[in-house]
């Protein structure tokens, strides 16, 4: 298959050797599973248990709680404990809603929804259905709730499934193993969504530096026509949507498009799986494999882990550390999310947890921009990192909003890049943390505006009304003109108003 | 858990590439054109060169010990000395040790420190150093020496360059005119490019730097394979060093086949002069040119058909530090209309068009 260049992109130390040769292997169920009801983008779920309930495994406990939500499950058999507030896996750190899940140490199915036996004649809003049923969310880390992703295929017309197997981020390997391990069932989740879309194709693409995953991933699928196994180059960040869809398809995803409206819809493999699960056999996304990983990790490996374990569990599971991690991160090096607690669940997002000591991270103090240029030459978004940071500095947002910060995807090359190792993400999250929220407030703002100008008007026509009514009662010689004119105008402007 | 730092932003990863260590390289990559012209030109060129660069690092210390910046971090990043070193090069081998000391204060205390340190300065420190004493002293900056390598018969030997560098005691018979001053002097006496190209060194000497020349830019080969080796350890790109000496070899060939009686040949501009030093060397340097490929195209070849001109249409001879110094004023209004175009948006950034599936 003939592929595109993408812009910029670095190539980090990528470490993958760390866990790359690990089997899957499951953590033993810990004492407590904590499941947050915010896993996803969206709304949160809304709870459907009470302290002291008694859940079976795969028991939806909280459901979906808006158009953009998603469901959670019970991760094994046991009592529900506790329906409180606790640590989030954020870097705030800040308390969420959770649930307490105490297991019982049987681990026993509930009754699950029964199978979809034929799925690709099955009429394709069944299979939406099964899929936000059970609690699917991106796996990649975006967390965002499949269903709604794969409900496009109803409002535009789709070409390609494109299954995201690049996994571009150092230190990661649960996509690696879960392709190696398991691609049947990779493949026929992937062939039921491309059905739900309604595309005729699925490519799945993967980084070269995954050789075995893609000669088993070519392998099963060289039984499907319609399927295409594709090595893409090593480049971070390949794995990113807009980037991997340009690689494929040559085709540059317009700002403020999806590339859905390029006729392409992307998933990771993990979540083509977890579909798999829940369409042949029912069962919801109550587990998923994550990379314990890090130099400060005495044993890194692939576990599969119950959602809702806690991150102090599986690093114990993974031998501890074995020597003083300078951070922990939530997901990979290069766009994880430093942790605060290690009291903080494995939620369905986590594609990793990292333990990195001070050498891997290798940062050092920042010095003067020299204007190497490096920052320009990398950002795949075509960005001038050093001019959006000097002006962000100066705390000159607009200029930085106009050089087009809130295009970044803080995929951290930049920062990786810079020789004066100028924490340039962190100014540009600042900027666009900042300008978001001016944003919302002057939406508020206008809101409030527009209605109290309709409400002015509708007073003035009200005057205007009874000033009329007035006047006519008088010879209407002497007062109709200066109201018409005066009624038309206020009836134009609450139209535009409304 | 308290032990770990949180850091509220990513890469938890980092490159390897500091400020010191591409500052190091460059050096490096100086390093065999500097000490083949040490040897051309023996002691006092070697006397020189130690004085610029000291003199250099004493001045960034001075000036960042007054403006209370760290001095020893600061100086750890190597650029007093690579400035240093650069000025150095690009002065007369044999002058005496003031114009060393003089151009050094040009370059670090006005051009860098008075601009506010390392990456602030809009100018190109060396290349105002130079200037500025080509400027102020012309008769000084002007005395060329002929070639003479250590240990050769003439060489002065290190007490004579002592007297050289300190004394002032120029010997007048070893003086020699540079070639684009030799040619420029015969052109106002109104002798043909075509003639006056015969006393000079032919192309293949000029090529292996035995000429007349700055301390340090008379060796292209040797320039050009620092500047190969900056290119492969990705230090700088092609682009600078290409299009500069493009635009100049194209212009300069143009007009020698329209006039050859008047105007020299591009291989000849190739060859002389601080060509190859100012492209691979003095155009490239960071923190005074543009910061994107295209915009380091057109800064290029801006200083490549400025090159051309001084030296064919101005009072001096050289043109490249000149042209440098003309182009770096225009640099950040360059970047301005060369950035990048942004992922998903045209040139003037709005969304791109939806455009129909093939
Ligand atoms: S990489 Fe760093 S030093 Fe280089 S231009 Fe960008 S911000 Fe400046
Ligand atoms: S973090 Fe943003 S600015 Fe930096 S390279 Fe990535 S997209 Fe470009």
């Amino acid at each position: 298959m003939k592929l595109f260049p993408i812009l910029g992109g670095i190539h980090p130390e990528y470490r993958k050797e760390l866990a790359s040769e690990k089997a899957i292997v499951a953590l033993p169920m810990p004492v407590a599973l904590y499941i947050p009801l915010q896993q996803h983008i969206g709304a949160p779920a809304e709870v459907l248990v009470n302290e002291g309930d008694l859940v079976k495994k795969g028991q939806m406990i909280a459901r979906s709680g808006g158009a953009v939500s998603s469901p959670q499950h019970a991760a094994t058999s046991g009592r529900i404990k506790a329906v409180t507030d606790v640590t989030a896996p954020h870097p705030s750190g800040l308390p969420q809603t959770t649930i307490i899940l105490e297991p019982d140490g049987k681990d026993e199915w509930g009754d699950l929804p029964e199978p979809i036996t034929d799925p690709f004649t099955a009429d394709p809003h069944a299979i939406h259905e099964r899929v936000a049923q059970s609690g699917i969310v991106g796996m990649g880390g975006a967390a965002f709730p499949s269903a709604v992703k794969l409900n496009l295929g109803t409002q535009k017309k789709l070409e390609i499934l494109l299954l995201n197997g690049a996994e571009c981020e150092p230190y990661l390997t649960c996509d690696d193993r879960v392709m190696r391990e398991y691609p049947d069932e990779i493949i026929d989740g992937a062939r039921i969504m491309a059905h739900a879309l309604g595309t005729a194709r699925v490519v799945i693409a993967i980084e070269q530096n995954k050789p075995q995953a893609i000669s088993i991933m070519t392998k099963a699928a060289s039984a499907f026509p319609d399927v295409e196994v594709v090595g893409v180059p090593v480049q971070y960040p390949m794995g990113s949507e807009r980037h991997l869809v340009q690689a494929i398809t040559g085709r540059e995803t317009p700002a403020r498009k999806l590339t859905a409206d390029l006729g392409v819809v992307v998933h990771n493999v993990a979540t083509a799986r977890a579909v798999h699960h829940a369409v042949r056999f029912g069962r919801p996304l109550v587990a998923r494999v994550v990379t314990v990983s890090g130099g400060a990790i005495r044993e890194p490996n692939n576990v599969m882990t119950p959602i809702g374990a806690r991150i102090a569990d599986l690093i114990e599971f993974c031998g501890g550390f074995s020597a003083r991690p300078e951070s922990i991160v939530n997901g990979g090096p290069m766009m994880g999310q430093p942790l605060a607690s290690l009291d903080a669940p494995v939620v369905k997002g986590t594609s990793g947890i990292l333990a990195l000591t001070a050498e891997e991270i290798n940062d050092r103090p920042t010095s003067a921009c020299i204007r190497c240029g490096n920052c320009v030459t990398v950002c795949p978004c075509g960005l001038s990192p050093l001019d959006m940071a000097a002006f962000i500095r100066k705390d000159n947002l607009d200029v930085a909003a106009k050089l087009g910060v809130m295009d970044c995807f803080s995929c951290g090359s930049c920062s990786w890049v810079c020789p004066s190792h100028i924490p340039l993400v962190h100014y540009f999250n600042y900027a666009k943390g900042v300008l978001n929220d001016l944003e919302r407030e002057s939406r508020k703002n206008e809101r409030i505006k527009s209605l109290a100008e309709v409400r002015i008007i509708r007073i003035e026509k009200a005057a205007e009304a009874k000033r009329a009514a007035l006047a006519a009662r008088k010879p209407a010689s002497d007062a109709a003109p200066p109201s018409t004119g005066g009624e038309a105008k206020a009836a134009t402007e609450e139209k535009a108003n409304t | 858990m308290s032990a770990t730092s949180i850091k509220k932003s990513g890469p938890f990863a980092h490159g390897y590439n500091t400020v010191q260590k591409t500052m190091f390289l460059v050096l490096l990559a100086l390093a065999p054109a500097t000490a083949f012209n040490l040897y051309l030109f023996g002691w006092p060129a070697i006397l020189l060169f130690a004085i610029t660069i000291s003199a250099c690092v004493a001045i960034e210390a001075g000036c960042l010990a007054l403006a209370g910046k760290p001095v020893k971090a600061t100086l750890a990043d190597c650029s007093a000395i690579l400035t240093g070193w650069l000025l150095a090069m690009s002065l007369p081998p044999w002058a005496p040790w003031w114009v060393g000391v003089l151009a050094a204060v040009f370059a670090v205390a006005l051009a860098k420190h008075a601009f506010g340190g390392i990456g602030q300065n809009v100018f190109n420190p060396a290349m105002v150093g130079r200037t500025v004493m080509l400027i102020s002293f012309p008769v000084s900056m002007t005395i060329w020496v002929a070639p003479h390598p250590l240990f050769s018969a003439g060489s002065p030997g290190l007490f004579e360059a002592f007297a050289i560098t300190f004394g002032g005691h120029m010997p007048d018979t070893m003086s020699a005119a540079s070639a684009l001053g030799y040619i420029k002097t015969e052109l106002s006496r109104g002798i043909a490019v075509t003639q006056s190209m015969g006393q000079l060194p032919d192309l293949m000497d000029m090529a292996l730097g035995k000429r007349a020349g700055s301390l340090g830019e008379t060796s292209a080969l040797l320039i050009l394979a620092g500047g190969l080796f900056l290119m492969f350890k990705r230090i700088i790109s092609w682009h600078i060093p290409v299009s500069m000496m493009g635009s100049l070899f194209l212009i300069a060939a143009l007009f020698h086949a329209i006039d050859p009686a008047r105007f020299t040949s591009g291989t000849f501009h190739l060859l002389s002069g601080a060509t190859f030093l100012g492209a691979f060397f003095i155009a490239t340097d960071y923190v005074t040119s543009p910061v994107s490929k295209l915009g380091q195209i057109v800064f290029g070849i801006g200083v490549g058909l400025l090159t051309w001109s001084i030296r064919n249409f101005a009072g001096y001879p050289e043109g490249v530090a000149f042209a440098v110094l003309l182009m770096n004023s225009l640099a950040p209004i360059i970047d301005q209309y060369t950035r990048p175009r942004a992922f998903g948006r045209s040139r003037k950034g709005e969304p791109l068009p939806l455009e129909k599936k093939p």
